[in-house]
């Protein structure tokens, strides 16, 4: 009964999100509202579909935003970090406090303490990460003067997180904590009952072993199951890596997604990292869309029937209080004005952090549950309210600037991804990465191997460990917007399976293929592949050279020879794969390669590749020449000889 | 004594009649250098601080090649465009090859009749060799009449050997100084009469 109960649950929640998404989606408004309106419409205000077993869900879908945060936290390197300093700290920092100090202003005003005034402010100063991020990104315009200012506030509040709910133990008034976790019934913790200073010790202490154990414990450990190649057990470590460090967080009365953020800064550096973002990313997303349905579904729209005017109105005050102070940095910071608009417009929502952030002031004591109630309604609606808020400063406003509204497309060097991905770095794949990288070509480079890429990296490389066959990896590896994909794996199975995912989900993509012999190069021909390279046929031919010239041959003659054979050995695989046809007619592998073998043999036998140098022969031309002299010899040698019969040697 | 540099360029050496008697009968000489172009670069891919090395480590070059449409084979206009670099062969304060000698020896199918104004090909060698005397004159080289041997079809194998110790007698005087270098630029074909053109030995010395 209970899984019948499940099944029908996760059918509704599955069920509201294929249909709700794609038609948001369709419709402009981004898939994060669409979830929210599936959530309000399955919700207990509309259908009813969900109801007060809505909030379990919403703990469970919580555990979205703290992989989100683990990943958010994978994305900060620290040299990008250390590249956005200026805009970090500047415009992030003023963003934040400048929000923060309206809103305490204002709670203050409405006879709040200064505390919850405080936890107010700081908490509606963050802006959706979720929602912003997709909106320019799909609207292209990240790398716009206004993505990179957004992205980099952005980037500022996710750090400000952290000390943000650091602080909210210190803001609850004495003995309020313990009370309000009794009286929300929640899980104890190691830390009730002790003293604000001695919690905040204790997750001092919390943030320290995260970071340390993330250092020195669990690289080696990602490290060791990489050896094994299971992929399914590295999945299974990356969750258990993010479940534990929440289960801790949660135990010295933190939030877990403060301590998987953590955990994905410490990581950010490893070679693990686009695995990592490969593996958690699906669940993420899932999870996030689950988080997002329940915020739509905890709506409480009796509130905001029975105080329309005053979440209105809260709501508006929000949002222009944030777009006001938004505006007025970017003019400090030198935004053009339709850029400062734009930055204005896609930041005035109040984000997903603050269903954490309330949450966690509720459980504090910090902040009274009713209070909380109105202002997550006010999130909400300020979330559902951003797309039409950048479609009225896209549509309405701009056009009146009259200024050009032309996204400066940055160049590719600009870009974060580098334009070539290398799938394989071993003996093949390094010898092309060290080519273009002398040659000032950014390659991003995807191995298997663990302990070449811990030595790769030791050397200073830019190397991630991942099995690129996954088209996850793939994506958190740039291929979206990468230029070429060198495929230098050893396997030619798993060479063509990443040949199949890149051109499906990457058709952009030009491919360049390592292949281990000729059936397999006309494999991949076959594949679609137009650069294919065979392992050992250039090394083969140049030791065929050397050969040559060792029993003689003269150096330019063998490298001609070489070029012929070469062309004519190319030829003959595209034959020979056109030929080939019905694979079932070969019992196995080995079979079908002898069977090419042979063929190519007897293609060389019919007709062997010729070395077209007559230009150099004179053996006609003197045979020409001494004929047209006998002759003149014989008729009194009036006409000097006759001009060069055979081009080229006067 | 001046060191010879020979660079040597036949595409097809090994079906060579002429130039491989005459690169034979000058390897091994004291002083004298062979340099087989096609040898060293087969995929054309001149080293050009290693021939930058090379030319300033003698003080004449000889450009032996066969004549191949009125001028040389690829690789040595290859040669030419990657190593006489703007900067250190010409230009301004480019002082590596001031002085040095050029000498070209070519073979050609023709006779010399055929490469007169009133024959069949219209120039004498030497005119046809223009664009190579004005890239010694601009390097600041001193730019000799060409050793030419013609009617290479017709030759029978003594006049080869001829041609070859003729050839090898020019390379020797360049190297002990016994040529007469002012003179030698003015001539049309420096083979045409050598004992003009080579004072004795001990003359040379006692300059």
């Amino acid at each position: 009964m209970a899984a019948e109960g499940f099944f029908f649950q996760a059918f509704v929640y599955l069920a509201a999100a294929v249909v709700s998404v794609p038609l948001a989606k369709r419709a402009g408004l981004g898939s994060v509202l669409g979830y929210l309106i599936a959530g309000v419409v399955i919700g207990p205000f509309a259908m009813g579909l969900v109801g007060e077993e809505g909030s379990d869900v919403m703990h469970f879908a919580e555990f979205g935003v703290v992989m989100m945060l683990f990943l958010v936290g994978l994305e900060l390197e620290p040299d990008r970090l250390w590249r956005l300093r200026g805009a970090l700290l500047g415009l992030g920092g003023l963003q934040v406090t400048g929000t923060a100090a309206l809103a305490l202003l204002a709670a203050l005003a409405t006879g709040l303490t200064w505390q919850q005034g405080l936890a107010v402010g700081l908490t509606l100063a963050m802006s959706s990460t979720a929602i912003v991020l997709q909106t320019l990104d799909e609207r292209g315009l990240m790398k716009t003067p206004a993505g990179e200012s957004a992205f980099a506030v952005l980037l500022f509040q996710d750090l400000a997180v952290i000390p943000i709910l650091a602080v909210f133990p210190l803001l609850a008034p004495h003995g309020a904590a313990v009370t309000a976790h009794e009286a929300a019934g929640h899980a104890t913790t190691w830390v009730d009952g002790l003293p604000a200073w001695a919690q905040t010790l204790a997750v001092l202490a919390a943030v320290a072993a995260v970071v340390v154990s993330g250092r020195f414990l669990v690289r080696p450990a990602f490290r060791a199951i990489a050896r094994t190649r299971l992929r399914e057990i590295f999945t299974a470590a990356a969750l258990l890596l993010v479940i534990a460090i929440a289960l801790l967080m949660t135990k010295v009365g933190l939030s877990p997604a403060l301590g998987t953020f953590l955990a994905g800064v410490v990581l950010a550096t490893s070679e693990y990292r686009h695995e990592l973002v490969g593996d958690i990313e699906p669940f993420k997303g899932l999870l996030l869309g689950l988080f997002f349905i329940s915020v739509g579904a905890s709506i409480d729209f009796h509130l905001l029937a029975a105080r329309p005017g005053l979440v209105v109105a809260l709501v508006a005050g929000v949002m222009v209080a944030k777009a006001a102070v938004l505006l007025g940095l970017g003019t400090l910071f030198r935004l053009g004005p339709d850029q400062n608009l734009l930055t204005a417009a896609a930041l005035c929502q109040v984000g997903e952090f603050a269903f954490v952030l309330f949450a966690q002031a509720a459980q504090a004591g910090v902040l009274p549950a009713q209070l909380t109630a109105t202002l997550i309604a006010v999130v909400a609606l300020s979330m559902a309210l951003t797309p039409l808020a950048l479609l009225l400063v896209d549509r309405a406003l701009l056009p009146r600037l009259a200024v050009a509204h032309a996204p400066a497309r940055a160049p590719d060097t600009v870009d974060e991804h580098h334009p070539v991905i290398i799938a394989g770095f071993g003996r093949f794949g390094h010898i092309v990465g060290r080519l273009l990288k002398a040659n000032g070509v950014g390659t991003t480079v995807l191995d298997v191997d663990a302990d070449r890429v811990e030595l790769l990296r030791k050397m200073g490389l830019k190397v991630f460990y991942g099995d690129a066959s996954r088209h996850e990896l793939l994506h958190a590896a740039g291929a979206d917007k990468a230029r070429l994909l060198v495929l230098a794996l050893d396997s030619p199975e798993r060479t063509l399976e990443l040949v199949a995912t890149a051109r499906k989900h990457f058709p952009q993509l030009v491919i360049l293929a390592r292949a281990e012999d000729r059936t397999d190069a006309s494999e991949l021909m076959a594949a679609g592949v137009q650069h294919v390279y065979r392992d050992t046929l250039d090394t083969s031919l140049r030791m065929g050279v050397d050969a040559l010239r060792l029993l003689g041959h003269r150096g330019y003659h063998a490298h001609r020879a070489a070029r012929t054979f070469r062309r004519h050995d190319e030829e003959s695989v595209r034959q020979i794969g056109a030929v080939r046809g019905d694979r079932a007619a070969y019992i196995n592998l080995a079979r079908e390669r002898i069977a090419d073998l042979e063929r190519i043999l007897l293609a060389d036998l019919a007709r062997g590749p010729e070395l077209h140098d007559d230009g150099w022969d004179v053996t006609t031309l003197r045979e020409d020449v001494r004929q047209a002299t006998a002759a003149r010899a014989g008729a009194d040698g009036v006409a000097a000889a006759g001009g060069p019969p055979h081009p080229g040697r006067v | 004594m001046s060191r010879v540099l020979v660079l040597l360029a036949h595409p097809a050496f090994e079906k060579s009649r002429v130039n491989r008697r005459l690169a034979e009968a000058v390897t091994g000489l004291p002083g004298v250098t062979v340099h087989d172009l096609y040898e060293a670069y087969p995929d054309f891919d001149v080293e050009v601080p290693r021939e930058q090395e090379l030319l300033l480590a003698h003080d004449v070059l000889v450009v032996q090649h066969p004549l191949y449409w009125y001028s040389t084979p690829a690789l040595v206009k290859q040669w030419e465009d990657l190593v006489l670099e703007h900067g250190w062969a010409y230009g301004t304060g480019a002082t590596a090859l001031r002085g040095k000698v050029w000498l070209s020896a070519v073979s050609s199918g023709g006779r010399e009749a055929a490469y007169q104004p009133d024959g069949h090909n219209r120039f004498t060698i030497r005119q046809l060799l223009a664009p190579l005397e004005q890239t010694a004159r601009l390097c600041g080289m001193r730019f000799l009449a060409p050793f030419v041997v013609h009617g290479t079809h017709l030759l029978a194998d003594s006049e080869i050997a001829a041609h070859a110790a003729s050839y090898r007698r020019t390379l020797e005087a360049l190297r002990d100084g016994s040529l007469d270098i002012e003179a030698a630029q003015q001539a049309s074909r420096l083979n045409a009469d050598l004992d003009a053109l080579i004072r004795p030995l001990e003359a040379s010395r006692g300059r």
